[in-house]
């Protein structure tokens, strides 16, 4: 048996970087340190798998061989008058900029999963900026730690053992050293281990954000309560936040997929922004898929934008609301959409996925989703982080190594190699 | 009993969706996580319905029957919780509202209970 330490967990944003999997003849028989998700990940990767090529004749997907599939990806390509490269959370940085040279080279679309995420973020913090840290120097430092429209003990839940108050860190050392406020819709088991649960109206953020703005510029609020929420308790939370030494403010799809979106981030860092004329504060999103950051920076890199990015005009343009994937299958524009590391028939609307009836798909998967169902064309891929290796960038964007610790099926690669041989002949 | 209640919808990650997704979006462990709607309990008694039993969800963009549950994170009268996954994409919005990211939380619906003989 062999034992892999300092495994990087290839589940959420929080990658965790310190697995141990057990390998016994090229099976992963044990994964300590990791939570039920990241555990879940390693010890199912034999199930529900990919492990043939598939393209789709008179309506029904068949076996095909790796070369087959890969010409006619590439003819689909060549052949579309817009494709649409979408994905990426769930692909390393290697795989994301072949994609991005696919899409310059097409003149179609490329765009990642920030659309069902975090892509109000992205624009509010381009609007504002972002004061910003480390999830180590959280862990270090913080002496307050809220959680906004987030629930880590179920989404992320390593978060607060590794970076938030259950930590230890250097100087603030342990769960009673630490303050935790958390403001969400509902008492989620995030807000049971909080000293601050502060329970909102869905759609209300920006009024409670504003509200706490003025009272952290010592402006007195002239009613009793702000959207259901009693004014003595939001001057409560603005003391304890001026009276912090190091907040961290990390925030989830609460804020960016209510109304409002990216004001309620303006709101956020705003407010942030504020504090910091007071005392230390710091934010970070929240980010779901593995490597949903690093799609965020390879296409940064690439293209200058970070998603939503067009390449019909020969050149980068970016227009969120005009360019994004979702907005181009709805307008009906896209005739091609190649989908890898991610499964947009499950995640995206149903309004949406009844359009992509009328559109090609190419999807490249290590497991069988309902995206692969409904695929012209489907290559099996193995899994980046425990049968290939790549980067990914945690949510606070450290760039960090994935690692392979078992083979792939026999006949499967990488979805590096596989891009690679589509973007050879797109040449 | 009230027949028809207008509410609001937050869908959202949970830790049995995140499992389920692993075991396979086509498993029972997925489905009996994503095609559920949790509730306040007086919320339910309103709508003189039963855990388990069926309920019909409807928003601009779609309608979906699926199984009450009693909420675990109540109070929130008025909020229902589903999560992520294909059944409450049926009412959720494509519209993004400039940003490019559709609308999947704090949506307005409808809910009403579903009768044995409607369902079949």
């Amino acid at each position: 048996m062999e034992v892999f330490k300092n495994v990087l967990c290839p589940f959420c944003g929080c990658c965790c970087d310190d697995l141990e999997v057990e390998v016994d003849s090229n099976k992963i028989i044990n994964v300590k340190n990791a939570c039920a998700l990241g555990r879940g990940k390693f010890l199912s990767i034999g199930e529900h798998r990919l492990l043939k090529p598939l393209v789709k004749v008179d309506g029904e997907l068949v076996e095909t061989d790796l070369e087959k599939a890969v010409e006619k990806t590439v003819e689909m390509i060549k052949n579309s008058s817009y494709p649409v490269f979408y994905g990426f959370g769930c692909a390393s940085c290697e795989a994301i900029k072949l994609c991005l040279e696919m899409a310059d080279l097409s003149g179609g679309l490329a765009d990642n999963i920030s659309v069902v995420c975090h892509g109000p973020t992205i624009l509010g913090l381009q609007d504002m900026g972002i004061p910003s840290a480390t999830l180590g120097q959280i862990r270090h430092r913080a002496d307050l730690i809220v959680y906004w429209g987030c629930n880590p003990v179920e989404a992320h839940p390593r978060h607060t053992i590794r970076y938030g108050p259950l930590s230890s860190g250097r100087f603030v050392t342990g769960r009673k050293s630490r303050r935790m406020v958390v403001i969400d819709v509902r008492k989620t088991p995030t807000a049971t281990m909080a000293d601050v649960f502060m329970q909102v109206k869905p759609n209300s953020d920006f009024e409670i954000l504003t509200a706490l703005r003025a009272l952290v510029n010592d402006l007195d609020l002239e009613v009793e309560e702000v959207d259901g929420v009693p004014v003595a308790k939001l001057e409560e939370l603005a003391d304890m936040m001026i009276n912090a030494k190091f907040g961290a403010l990390f925030f989830g799809l609460g804020l960016t997929m209510s109304y409002g979106k990216e004001h309620n981030i303006e709101a956020a860092i705003a407010l942030v922004r504020d504090l910091n004329k007071k005392t230390k504060f710091v934010m970070i999103p929240m980010r779901g898929h593995f490597n949903v950051t690093g799609a965020n920076e390879v296409f940064t890199w690439q293209t200058g934008y970070p998603f939503c990015v067009d390449f019909s005009m020969g050149y980068p343009r970016y227009n969120p609301g005009e360019t994004s994937a979702v907005d181009v299958i709805a307008r009906g524009e896209c005739d091609l959409l190649f989908i890898i590391g991610a499964d947009p028939c499950s995640h995206l609307p149903h309004y949406i996925v009844e359009r992509l009836k009328n559109v090609k798909l190419v999807v490249l998967d290590p497991s069988i989703t309902p995206t692969v169902k409904m695929a012209d064309v489907a290559i099996p891929v193995a899994y980046v982080g425990i049968e290939a290796s790549g980067t990914a960038y945690r949510m606070d964007g450290v760039p960090l190594q994935l690692r392979k610790v078992v083979d792939p099926p026999p006949g499967i690669l990488s979805d590096v190699d596989v891009l690679n041989r589509i973007v050879r002949r797109l040449k | 009993m009230v027949n028809l209640v207008k509410m609001i919808l937050v869908s959202g990650r949970s830790l049995e969706q995140g499992l389920g997704k692993e075991a396979s979006k086509f498993s029972k462990r997925y489905i009996d996580v994503t095609a559920v709607c949790q509730l306040d309990p007086e919320d339910m008694s309103r709508l003189s319905i039963g855990e388990g039993e069926s309920l019909r969800i409807s928003s601009q963009h779609g309608s979906i029957i699926v199984k009450a549950v009693k909420s675990k994170h109540a109070p929130h009268p008025g909020v229902i919780f589903m999560a992520y996954g294909p059944w409450v994409n049926n009412l959720t919005s494509p519209e993004t509202h400039g940003t490019g990211m559709p609308s999947f939380k704090g949506l307005e619906v409808e809910v009403e209970p579903v009768k044995t003989a409607e369902r079949s």
